[in-house]
């Protein structure tokens, strides 16, 4: 694309912003694309005569939608146009990273020689295996650790695989540790995966600069801590600079420093956790290595480990046999045993290692390159001002006297999807935005035209909003009042 | 620029000159410039990853993953393999599907709450239970996560939470992590003829359960025939009764609300996803009076400005998100894309297709049985009751030996102890049957 200005580009009408409407499918006044039940209810017999079990081992009936494959694709299809993702339109949501897909790796997760059975033995399954050998080797190199657990399914379930493994080194030392430090500005996750584990929680505040307060480290680590939780950068998008004088202070009482990998996106080979004195992280494959994030999920969340730590990983581990012939499971000596049933979630982790394979060094140095100048070159085009900085992949704006939660629904109307917003809570109506390094300047210009377009519009405005998707502003605090949660629940008509 | 920058991200649109207007509005000279990472911590070393083409990255894949044996796996035990139609594939890899997240923002993902509120719904209808969420990790999780509410409903009490002697090992080490978190010790008991063992059951029971789990069918494929006693011995003390199932087993089976469960947990994935290493979809559903109990996301009706009905995630005051610590679960990412599959794959179905894929569950194993049982060395089913989909079969030679023979001849079964093989069979694998027991009457005499 060249800088002349003159060349074509329907966003420049004056105000930048995108045109959108996205589909809405009504059937009346009442409702929007049916639900399948509206569109049939079918209540077949179970059992009988010709049931193979007898009839006290059956259920009596299912009563559930019998609908043609033409109708069903239709009732799909309506829905998916009533839904916005990345492959829509911009959609820097703070803190989730929600980077383009790669078309590719999807077929990689296709192939039919990848679709097996966990019970195999190893011998028959060596692809697999080898798979995934190349993906915890790949992790370590990016995260500097030792060893690489690919089983909790999801970045909470790495959090929650990490703290068993910092909770079992203590048990194996003789201590009892009974405390997770988690700073106030730390993901939900954090808090309540150190909370499922057993510990305590001690809340650490955060200083004035948005970063951790040393003295406030200092008086909350003590012996009865088993490990910092810490995001770098944090959810600011800054930069711990103390990282080694905070990890000094957890390392000095005992404790373990735990890095939440959500935000790996910026230091993608230009620092590692395992560097800077982290002793366990977890990887958001689902953010960093562009899985897809399907609606909620799945996703995936790897565990590294310094090599003091790699006997408590889950079980199976795999690991190259020795003399090199191939691979295999076993169980570390020490392992905190399980988080998943099996070993985790195969299909996003393939795709983990393709997306890995494809961008290799220069790639993935690019992709924090790009993810970080794309937050700074944002951040300057839009008018809210931004409390906190250096930020890196994402920073966090103040609505000021307009209410963030409004502020998105009016963004919407613009054809982005709005930033995270009312968190983190220390900056005032929060936006915390992420565009990542997908999005070109003429999204990201097109963006802010719907930062600025909304700052600068009255709170009626942003109350009525949005009017351009599918639904309307929704009674979300009436929802929760009265809730129906199946189609069994709702009133007739309704 | 680094030095290895030789080639950027095929995934990042900018051009050279956008990025120098770029870094100009934001006044700098470098994109290193933008980085604020101490010198000390820096790393300017190289990760050693080279980057390859989209072309050579599929090739070295494909390469590496047939090294896997092309065998016939009538394998089973907590993931099973069954049909999953083309139509599944094709909408739920639409896009606006496939790279949405979390609906934040319920205005513009009307689309994917929506199919997830029929989801939630298809469930209700499988458990008779009242609320249903829109999914765990998988079936282990899924149990760990009932323990926990197990240990937080306040009508219940207790420590002890009490599992079958049959249960798959990464379902119970699973549980044993999430129970030891919440206090809670797990203990098994025994069974009867791969079956619950009431007697024994009862024995065992007492005010200090918080909940006792049972499965159906059992992970040696076994249709239980006692739940209802089961979950009268729970309801006697006061405990939880956790039922563990999977939506084409409930398409048929009792309907774990009318032998009294109160949590049913499972692999939904049974429909939707097929052999993928493992990889599940936590079926979770309870009474409404732990609604506000429930881990994980809940979809919702409400209406919208216009005064339709629309959908939105509720009561999200139990999650992590906002309730930090006192959170129900520590879940976020989960496996909603998995359960726009389900639900596709139900649908497809319908009631008669999935009473139909259910029936053939439990006459495959059957026929399966009675034909190995012919077999000189063999005899199955060991347990003397009704199978879904697996069973267990004894032989005279060791199994470990008669497994690997097997293996040689191009079929995977389990090998569960010293003279028990397991052998699963949907209708992915009747056409191998008539193999199969050749092969099994070659090697097991």
């Amino acid at each position: 694309m060249s800088d002349d200005p003159s060349e074509s580009d329907p966003g420049d009408d004056g105000s930048g912003t995108l045109g959108y409407q996205q589909a809405r499918w009504t059937d009346s006044d009442d409702r929007y694309e049916p639900l399948l039940s509206e569109k049939d209810t079918t209540e077949v017999a179970v059992g009988g005569d010709d049931s193979p079990l007898p009839d006290d081992l059956t259920r009596d009936s299912l009563e559930l939608p019998a609908l043609s494959e033409p109708e069903l694709a239709r009732h799909y299809t309506r829905l998916s146009q009533m839904n916005y993702g990345v492959e829509s339109g911009p959609f820097p949501l703070g803190s989730c990273t929600m980077k383009y897909n790669p078309k590719f790796t999807e077929d990689v997760a296709a192939l039919p020689d990848g679709a097996v059975h966990p019970d195999r033995p190893d011998d028959s399954v060596q692809g697999t295996l080898a798979v995934m050998a190349g993906l915890q080797d790949y992790l370590g190199r990016i995260g500097g650790m030792d060893a690489v657990t690919l089983q909790p399914p999801a970045g909470a379930a790495g959090e929650y695989a990490g703290i068993l493994i910092a909770k079992a080194y203590h048990e194996a030392n003789g201590e009892e540790r009974t405390e997770v430090v988690v700073p106030d500005s730390a993901h939900g996750t954090n808090f309540a995966s150190a909370a499922l584990a057993g510990y305590d929680v001690v809340e650490l505040p955060s200083a004035e600069d948005g970063r951790v307060d040393l003295d406030a480290l200092e008086a909350a680590v003590g012996e009865d801590t088993a490990a910092l939780m810490l995001t770098n950068p944090n959810t600011l998008g800054l930069f711990e600079r103390d990282i080694e004088e905070i990890a000094e202070v957890v390392h000095d009482a005992g404790g373990l420093l735990y890095y939440d990998g959500a935000n790996l996106n910026a230091l993608l080979g230009r620092a590692r956790p395992g560097d800077m004195g982290f002793d366990i992280m977890h990887y958001n494959v689902h953010k960093t290595f562009a899985t897809p994030h399907g609606g909620g999920g799945p996703g995936a969340g790897p565990v590294g480990v310094k090599s003091d730590l790699a006997p408590y990983l889950p079980s199976p581990h795999v690991r190259e046999r020795a003399g090199g012939s191939g691979y295999e499971r076993y169980e570390p000596e020490h392992s905190v045993g399980k988080v998943h049933g099996f070993e985790g979630n195969w299909l996003v982790l393939i795709k983990a290692y393709a997306y890995i394979a494809r961008l290799g060094d220069p790639g993935l140095a690019d992709a924090s390159a790009k993810a970080v100048l794309n937050a700074n070159y944002l951040a300057t085009q839009v008018d809210y001002e931004v409390p906190f900085g250096p930020f890196h992949h994402e920073f966090v704006a103040s609505a000021g006297e307009q209410d963030a939660a409004d502020v998105a629904k009016r963004m919407l109307d613009y054809g982005v999807h709005p930033p995270t917003t009312k968190w983190p809570e220390i900056v005032g109506e929060a936006l915390m935005t992420e565009p990542t390094e997908v999005e070109s300047k003429r999204t990201l210009d097109q963006l802010a035209a719907a930062f600025d377009a909304v700052a600068g519009e009255d709170d009626a405005t942003l109350d009525a909003a949005p009017h351009e998707t599918s639904a309307r502003r929704i009674d979300q605090v009436a929802a929760a009042r009265n809730p129906r949660l199946s189609w069994q629940a709702l009133d007739d008509g309704s | 620029m680094t030095d290895n920058d030789t080639r950027g991200s095929p995934y990042a649109p900018h051009t050279e000159a956008e990025t120098a207007t770029m870094l100009d509005a934001v006044g700098v000279d470098s994109e290193e410039a933008l980085f604020d990472i101490p010198e000390a911590v820096r790393f300017t070393d190289e990760l050693g990853i080279e980057p390859e083409s989209e072309r050579a990255v599929r090739r070295d894949i494909e390469r590496t993953l047939s090294r896997n044996d092309d065998l016939t796996e009538l394998l089973g035990r907590g993931h099973y393999d069954h049909y999953v139609p083309s139509l599944v594939d094709h909408l739920a890899d639409r896009s606006e599907f496939l790279t949405s997240y979390t609906q934040y923002q319920p205005e513009v993902a009307q689309g994917f709450l929506q199919a997830l509120f029929e989801y939630q719904s298809m469930l209700v209808e499988f458990t008779g239970l009242d609320v249903a969420n829109c999914s765990m990790y998988d079936a282990a999780t899924a149990l760990g996560e009932a323990a926990t509410l197990a240990q937080r409903v306040r009508s219940v009490s207790g420590d002890r939470v009490l599992v079958p002697a049959h249960l798959a090992a990464g379902r119970r080490a699973v549980l044993e992590n999430y129970a030891d978190g919440a206090g809670v010790t797990v203990e098994a008991y025994p069974m009867d003829d791969g079956a619950v063992d009431t007697d024994a059951l009862e024995g065992s029971m007492g005010e200090d359960v918080a909940m006792v789990y049972a499965e159906t069918p059992t992970v040696r494929g076994v249709i239980e025939e006692s739940l209802s006693a089961v979950g009268d011995l729970a309801a006697a003390q006061d405990a939880l009764f956790c039922l563990g199932s999977d939506p084409v087993a409930l398409a048929l089976l009792e309907e774990p609300a009318s032998v009294g469960a109160d949590v049913v947990i499972g692999d939904a994935s049974t429909l939707g996803l097929g052999r993928s290493y493992g990889m599940g979809l936590g079926m979770f559903a309870t009474h409404e009076d732990y609604l506000r109990q429930v881990p994980g996301r809940l979809v919702g009706a409400g209406e919208d400005e216009s005064g339709r009905r629309a959908y939105t995630l509720t009561l999200q005051t139990r999650e992590q998100h906002i309730r930090k610590e006192r959170a129900t679960s520590n879940i976020c990412t989960n496996q909603a894309w998995v359960a726009l599959r389900t639900a596709i794959h139900a649908a497809w179905l319908g009631p008669d297709g999935l009473v139909e894929l259910a029936e053939d569950c439990v006459r495959y194993p059957q026929d399966l049985a009675a034909r190995l049982d012919e077999i000189e060395g063999v005899q199955a089913p060991v347990h003397d009751r009704h199978h879904f989909r697996e069973f267990l079969a004894r032989t005279d030679q060791p199994a470990t030996a008669v497994a690997a023979d097997l293996r040689d001849r191009g079929y995977a079964v389990h090998d569960v102890g010293e003279h028990l093989l397991q052998v699963c069979v949907t209708e992915r694998t009747t056409a191998a049957v008539d193999g199969l027991v050749d092969a099994v009457a070659e090697v097991a005499p």
